[in-house]
């Protein structure tokens, strides 16, 4: 009797666990669906997306430009390590470009991205929602979901894939520095092995469009953790982190499904 | 004064975004929208191996071109190989040869070309006859094993 | 409340959160251009009381009536509508930390209305001046006081002349000085303006001064509700007890707990 007793208790742990991820699942479908197609969007939204932009995107320059160069310039000493071995040093452009175009630059990038910009907005709105101003808003008639969510929302889709661009091509030109300069590869065999080997639609352009995936994932995330966050000053914190944790995991299993879906010939 | 050094750097912002998807296009992955001041020579080869699109071709390792195109010549069947040489480099003589190269151990192929001794030059739609293919490594190793065989 | 017309009437509204009942049954009717007193003890549901009002939740059963209509079961925009007929002090003030103050009090008017920039600036001053803060209209939310906060964000609250002004807990925190200037302007905004006003308290001394009535709630129901007098001169073992701040009485000083000597013994029940 008391083994089904708690068997069933394990039952309805796992019901109410289940039910409760897919309520939230439904909100936070509700919290984008609401703020950026069933509201009309006010005029006002794009000076208040411009702002956002600067917020999210501007201030998340300097980490990524340093990342970028930094991690090209590293690609480019191990590459030429290896293939100096083959003799074949010229691909070194190659290698460099490639990985950093498909992978490392919308992955990296996004999980910069992640850190500094999606943490910050969670922690935004949660002090938003434990100070009132969420609350306040609402009862001066203002929806925030319009008026706070759309916005940072915008801003971090068209933010994503600029700042993942920037970062391949500083890294590219790192690694440019390092085989060039100080490696002695052969410049123009460096750049046009790069190019006989990057497609600007098959490359580029998918890379593009994983950082805008990876982008709409950090985003939606950080604002519905910010939104959902316990107003106390452990709940943010809470969210804060989950936000991080969540955002990379989604990052890193999208990524795969995404390059299966690219490069895979699936 | 605020507001308007915000969207300054916004708009900066995005500028450089869009520069880097160009400098991503033109420097990174060679992406030509039109070839302005190019002409085409077209040369057939028994065999590629593996050469691609975008490949160079060269005139003593300096590049003077690239592969736009690789077909079957239905007629012949044998690989055609379509050309886009710089157009300032209008001295090539009709009689110039080319070979498919290997750049390192495991770099690309690369075309090589040679020039002739003819007073003609190539213009737009030539074909270049001499033509050397790409060696293949089991041709090689299947030659030679022919050859210790006959003996 | 007698012969007055009745602004926000309270029908039967039971209310659980989770496991734990906030409401039973409670009927309250606040009359048109008084101030009216909600209190009661920490944690018997004064601002959810509010919140339900202002239509931010949703009650399990029973009705909200604001000016005849129902708060809940409308649109969204029909809601949002609605409130700006309200204005709301919160506990924390609750000012938009990146506007000035200003900004703040002018909000409410740009996205609501369609007045010129100038009119705006006109109204905000004068309400910046009713609240005696017209001198700090170009500070941030950070650099003002506790007290200077609650009262721009009462300059919020009645920039729009609302019908009815909520305020939450408006005397919390606050040091003697600001608690009177508070005191001062909810009586004299009330009689200027003549908007009904609704306040969540449990300072007794600071809302039985102004309140024209008081209902005291505990338990999840209506346990008093009568003037400043009727209140204090009240039999029921709740007021008295919250009144006077009791520390023992129908609201327990112990926690609900097992027996103590017998927890002290090791012995489970």
């Amino acid at each position: 009797m008391k083994n089904i007793e708690s068997l069933l208790d394990g039952f309805a742990a796992i019901g109410r666990v289940s039910l409760d991820k897919l309520a939230g699942l439904g909100r936070a479908t509700m919290v984008i669906a609401y703020a950026l197609l069933v509201l009309p969007q006010p005029s006002t939204n794009i000076s208040l997306t411009i702002k956002q932009l600067f917020n999210v995107g501007v201030k998340s320059l300097l980490i990524i430009v340093v990342s970028g160069l930094f991690i090209g310039m590293v690609l480019g000493l191990q590459g030429y390590t290896i293939l100096v071995d083959f003799g074949s040093e010229e691909a070194v452009g190659q290698m460099v470009a490639l990985s950093l175009v498909r992978e490392l630059a919308p992955v990296v990038t996004a999980l910069l991205f992640a850190g500094r910009a999606g943490s910050a907005l969670t922690a935004e709105i949660g002090l938003m929602k434990a100070t009132e101003q969420l609350a306040s808003l609402e009862m001066i008639g203002v929806d925030p979901l319009r008026r706070i969510v759309a916005p940072r929302l915008w801003a971090g889709f068209i933010s994503m894939p600029i700042l993942s661009m920037i970062f391949a091509i500083v890294g590219v030109y790192g690694g440019a520095l390092v085989s060039i300069e100080w490696l002695g590869v052969y410049s123009g065999s460096f750049w046009s092995v790069m190019q006989q080997s990057v497609d600007f639609y098959d490359d580029v352009l998918n890379g593009m469009i994983k950082a805008f995936v990876f982008g709409i994932a950090i985003t939606w995330v950080a604002v519905y953790q910010g939104l959902e966050s316990i107003p106390t000053s452990e709940g943010i914190s809470q969210s804060t982190t989950r936000t991080v944790v969540y955002s990379s995991l989604m990052i890193l299993a999208l990524d795969f499904v995404l390059t299966a879906l690219m490069f895979g010939d699936i | 004064m605020r507001t308007r050094n915000v969207e300054i750097l916004v708009g900066i912002f995005l500028v450089a975004g869009m520069l880097a998807v160009l400098a991503l296009a033109v420097n990174v992955s060679g992406y030509s929208g039109a070839n302005s001041d190019t002409y085409k020579v077209y040369a057939h080869f028994d065999n590629i191996g593996g050469l691609t699109n975008k490949a160079e071709v060269t005139l003593a390792g300096v590049q003077i071109g690239t592969v736009t195109d690789i077909s079957i010549d239905s007629q012949l069947l044998v690989a055609k190989v379509e050309m886009e040489i710089f157009s300032e480099v209008n001295y090539l003589s009709i009689d110039s040869s080319v070979q498919i190269l290997t750049s390192g151990l495991l770099g690309g192929k690369y075309i090589g070309l040679s020039v002739g001794a003819e007073e003609e030059v190539l213009v737009d739609g030539s074909l270049i006859e001499d033509s050397q293919s790409a060696l293949v490594l089991e041709e090689l190793i299947g030659k030679f094993l022919f050859d210790k065989v006959s003996d | 409340m007698d012969n007055t017309e009745s602004v926000i009437t309270i029908k039967h509204l039971k209310f659980n959160r989770g496991e734990r009942v906030i409401f039973k049954d409670i009927n309250i009717s606040i009359p048109k251009g008084k101030i009216t007193a909600i209190m009661g003890p920490s944690g018997s549901g004064k601002t959810t009381l509010l919140k339900m009002i202002g239509g931010q939740l949703t009650p399990d059963s029973g009705e909200v009536l604001v000016s005849a209509l129902s708060v809940h079961g409308r649109s969204r925009s029909a809601l949002f509508a609605m409130r700006k007929k309200m204005g709301m002090l919160f506990q924390s003030g609750a000012l938009f930390s990146d506007m000035s103050v200003f900004e703040n009090v002018a909000f409410p008017l740009q996205v609501n209305t369609d007045l010129s920039a100038l009119l705006i600036r006109d109204v905000v001053l004068m309400k910046l001046q009713a609240v005696g803060l017209r001198g700090a209209s170009d500070l941030m939310p950070s650099e003002l006081s506790g007290g200077m906060a609650r009262r721009v964000a009462l300059a919020r609250a009645i920039a729009l002349d609302p019908e009815i002004v909520m305020y939450d807990e408006p005397f919390a925190g606050q040091d003697p000085i600001g608690m009177g200037v508070l005191v001062t302007l909810i009586k004299k905004l009330n009689q200027a303006l003549g908007h009904t006003s609704v306040i969540i308290s449990h300072d007794i001394q600071e809302t039985l001064s102004i309140a024209d009535y008081i209902c005291i709630i505990a338990g999840g129901e209506v346990v008093a509700t009568g003037t400043a007098e009727q209140i204090r001169q009240s039999k029921s073992a709740d007021v008295i007890q919250f009144i006077n701040g009791y520390p023992d009485g129908p609201v327990a000083f112990d926690y609900p707990a097992d027996n103590f000597m017998a927890q002290l013994k090791g012995i489970t029940l």
